[in-house]
């Protein structure tokens, strides 16, 4: 076994995501106490492009492939290339963010490599010859220690926005993979993408979450959420109330339910904090809360509580924001 | 069309959960429900059975008390069940988990496994995969909308945003997601015909598993320390007499943290 460790690239456009650069600066950290080195690795078209960015925090070398069965089927490929991988260069851990298709690739990796698998991860730490894991569960109430025990490879995923990425000088050298895809992995097929909402942006990997509950009373003022949260730069969230009140889709809701986010910033409107959705929210750096009931639980772990009515406050603040940014 | 689907027992999703002496869940002070992600599995389970023939069958892990939820399965519909239980499993992790599940699938004739995307307990979403590893069939997860035919099925997959198109051959493993459908509630008849149905009862000797294998001595994760959240204490209180005034103590706040 080396001291390398592995990271999983997920693109958009041609470029690192935001979580690949999380990644990078967690490996470099850990490969620098063992003296390895970070292997990251991109997969699909025009993957060599994301070398530049990936070097400046941290990876030594990017192993691409850019065929274009990667984006042609899902999971099966990049488990088979990755695979290979992992046996050619025995790394100490592989990382791969705790996105849908991190998940997907990292549970089958595992389980055909024999590794140890964990998600959820809020930390690393260099254990003797091997990696712990921090894991936060049941909503951030606990965090565990983890070891990887009867495997010899671990695999984590690490949940966006657990880690700031960090620039270090390095350039990232580019290795093109000979990969050959077999007929047995081209099965899932994927086919067109269908937006129904103008932006994609995952709430997972939101560093800024404005979000909406029972005290919206309907759809249309997750408008005013809307326009806050595009002048902040942040994903629009839900309370489960809002969601199976049918005000907005599942996918925006946080909570034990919904999703698990873990944002700098977690703007709660008109929501009153039950436990529901406190374990979906409650690791977020600052939280605040915007509510009429000076006794909602929410102003209990908000850094700033304010008391008040939504529906003048919200437009009021997007104006002052708007014209801060202008001055 | 036979179709199998994964079930999880959890705690109330409404129950403060705590940790025991060796890390793990204490268990035995909660009620238990059937995980709600599974619900939404089950529900199109007995959809693509009433639109296409077949059998519906709920594989279960889990402690002999699993049997109520399992009976609450049957009452929503499902044909029968496969109950895999066996105080050897006490402590098995994702591994030994998906060990179990796919030996146990390998006995049930199926064309499709479905589950949920995750369990309200552990929440990693990570059994489908090692389902699909172990059963060396095809994996696609996050699924708002199933279309079958002969030989392969679509599934629109969500993606942020949207949804992608995906085509599989059967059989395949595809988890799906809260809010695909409206699971039914059991009906009064649903519940009466449940007491008669069938529930295989499985030990791992009867599945030909080293016990040493599962549990946590068979488990590649081990917990060794846990760290409870530490309490926050709560921040500033404003109650600001005009919403200019509630914009302007977010703004400088904001500011001062430099989120603007």
């Amino acid at each position: 076994m080396s001291s390398d460790i592995m990271v999983y690239v997920e693109l958009e456009n041609g470029q690192p995501k935001r979580t690949a650069l999380e990644l990078a600066t967690v490996a470099a950290d850990l490969a620098a106490h063992g003296g390895g080195k970070v292997l990251a690795i991109a997969l699909g078209p025009n993957a060599a492009g994301a070398a530049d960015r990936l070097g400046r925090y941290g990876v030594d070398q990017l192993l691409v492939s850019e065929d274009p069965i990667f984006e042609e089927f899902l999971v099966d490929p990049h488990v088979d290339l990755l695979a290979r991988l992992a046996q050619e260069f025995e790394p100490q851990a592989v990382l791969f963010s705790d996105s849908a298709d991190g998940r997907d690739i990292a549970a089958r990796l595992a389980a055909r490599v024999g590794a140890g698998l964990v998600s959820g991860v809020v930390d690393l730490v260099a254990h003797g010859d091997h990696v712990d894991a921090h894991e936060s569960i049941f909503g951030g109430n606990f965090v565990t220690t983890v070891e990887v025990q009867n495997a010899r490879l671990g695999v984590f995923l690490v949940r966006p926005n657990a880690f700031t990425p960090k620039e270090s000088p390095k350039s990232a050298a580019v290795r093109t993979l000979d990969y050959t895809p077999g007929d047995d992995v081209k099965r899932a097929r994927r086919g067109r993408t269908v937006l129904e909402e103008g932006e994609a942006t995952s709430l997972e990997e939101a560093s800024v979450i404005v979000s909406g509950g029972r005290g919206l009373g309907g759809p249309e003022p997750f408008a005013l959420l809307e326009q806050l949260a595009a002048e902040i730069g942040g994903a629009v969230g839900a309370s489960r109330a809002a969601v199976d009140a049918g005000w907005i889709p599942y996918a925006h809701q946080v909570g034990q339910t919904g999703r698990t986010v873990k944002p700098s910033l977690y703007m709660a409107v008109g929501i009153s904090g039950a436990v529901q959705h406190r374990v979906g929210m409650q690791t977020a750096d600052t939280i605040v809360a915007i509510n009429r009931d000076p006794d909602a639980p929410i102003f209990q772990l908000s850094d700033l509580a304010v008391v008040g009515d939504l529906f003048k406050i919200v437009p009021a603040l997007t104006a002052e924001i708007k014209r801060r940014k202008g001055a | 069309m036979n179709i199998v689907v994964c079930v999880k027992q959890v705690p109330d999703t409404t129950a403060r959960k705590e940790l025991g002496p060796d890390f793990r869940l204490n268990r035995a002070a909660l009620e238990s429900v059937v995980n709600p992600f599974d619900e939404y599995a089950i529900e199109e389970a007995l959809r693509l059975k009433e639109a296409n023939g077949g059998e519906v069958v709920v594989l279960v892990m889990g402690p002999p008390s699993a049997e109520d939820i399992i009976r609450k399965t049957l009452a929503m519909g499902a044909d029968r069940a496969v109950h895999v239980t066996d105080p050897a499993l006490a402590g098995t992790d994702w591994s030994g988990t998906c060990a179990v599940l796919s030996t146990a699938l390998r006995r049930i004739p199926h064309d499709l496994v479905l589950t949920g995307t995750e369990s309200t307990d552990a929440r990693s979403g990570l059994v489908p995969g090692g389902l699909s590893e172990a059963l060396g069939i095809p994996l696609v997860t996050y699924a708002v909308k199933l279309e079958l035919d002969a030989e392969s099925i679509k599934v629109h997959r969500q993606v942020p945003g949207g949804y992608q198109e995906v085509q599989t051959p059967l059989p395949a493993v595809v988890s799906v997601v809260k809010g695909a459908n409206e699971p039914r509630y059991p009906s009064l008849k649903g519940i009466m015909s449940a007491k008669r149905k069938e529930i295989q009862k499985l030990t791992l000797a009867d599945l030909d598993i080293d016990p040493a294998s599962v549990g946590l001595h068979g488990a590649r994760t081990v917990v060794t320390a846990s760290q409870a959240r530490a309490e926050k204490s709560s921040g500033e209180v404003a109650r600001p007499e005009t919403p200019e005034e509630a914009a302007v103590i977010i703004a400088d706040f904001l500011q001062a943290r430099k989120y603007i």
